[in-house]
């Protein structure tokens, strides 16, 4: 029997133990995207069939390289938050534990990769 | 009180169909979950493609031939409504934080707006682009 009352469990930073924190990055995370993904979808949109020197040339220049790494790096992590919010609804206990590591885990690899291939094409 | 038992309830989003009436609301709701975790797939097909473009001329034209095949164009195109239906569901729910809209009607009119829009969006991306 626990003592603990439902009021109790909820009051501080909550059952999450991480208070608004999660939600509040997903928020910030969010604006941000709202921001960058547009630019981004213009600059993949108008690089698809074009010739491999020319998307060289254009991941190269300033703009698409920054607005790519921004994406890239902002919308996987946003990814990786989102994911462990299904994953806390439909898992739980070690399952729940390993798919949020894997999850973060291909998040970050990902980011990796493709910042090691933008910065090849631009420097 | 609770007296220590289990409740068997049936778990989200299982309760969809036999329990739960679908509705705009809800149907909305998990489009947003599918898309943006769908989403997943469309990155790394674009840093695949990124990646072969650093690599070498061959494996870009490998890459790039098949992002441009017909699968991978009706790919690409699901993507881009993808992105396009999550940012709208998204700003919805940035609203939403604000603590507005969250009225029926409203909400019901946000919903039909975030599924007209993204095809909207999705058709005069590929006609600008």
């Amino acid at each position: 029997m626990r003592f603990l009352t439902d009021r109790k469990r909820a009051e501080g930073r909550g059952a999450a133990g991480s208070g608004t924190a999660h939600h509040w990055h997903m928020q910030i995370s969010a604006f941000g995207l709202a921001l960058v993904v547009p630019a981004f979808l213009y600059v993949f949109g108008s690089s698809l069939g074009k010739t491999h020197a020319e998307v060289l040339d254009i991941f190269s220049r300033p703009f698409p390289a920054v607005v790519t790494a921004l994406v890239l790096v902002v919308g996987m992590i946003h990814f990786r938050k989102g994911a462990q919010t299904m994953i806390e609804d439909y898992s739980d206990g070690i399952t729940r534990k390993v798919l949020i590591m894997s999850v973060a885990a291909f998040s970050y690899a990902l980011i990796a990769t493709g910042l090691f291939a933008l910065a090849k094409i631009a420097l | 009180m609770s007296d220590g038992k289990k409740i068997e309830r049936p778990l989200s989003p299982f309760m969809l169909g036999p329990y739960y009436r679908l509705q705009l609301t809800s149907i909305t709701s998990i489009l947003t979950r599918i898309t943006g975790n769908a989403l997943a797939i469309s990155a790394v097909l674009f840093v695949w493609w990124l990646l072969a473009a650093a690599t070498s001329p061959e494996a870009f034209a490998r890459a790039d031939g098949i992002l441009t095949s017909f699968i991978g164009h009706i790919a690409l195109i699901l993507s881009l409504w993808g992105v396009w239906y999550h940012y709208l569901a998204g700003l919805r729910h940035l609203y939403w934080d604000t603590g507005r809209g969250l009225d029926i009607p409203t909400a019901e009119k946000l919903g039909w707006a975030v599924i007209v829009g993204s095809v909207v969006l999705t058709i005069v991306t590929i006609i600008v682009i």
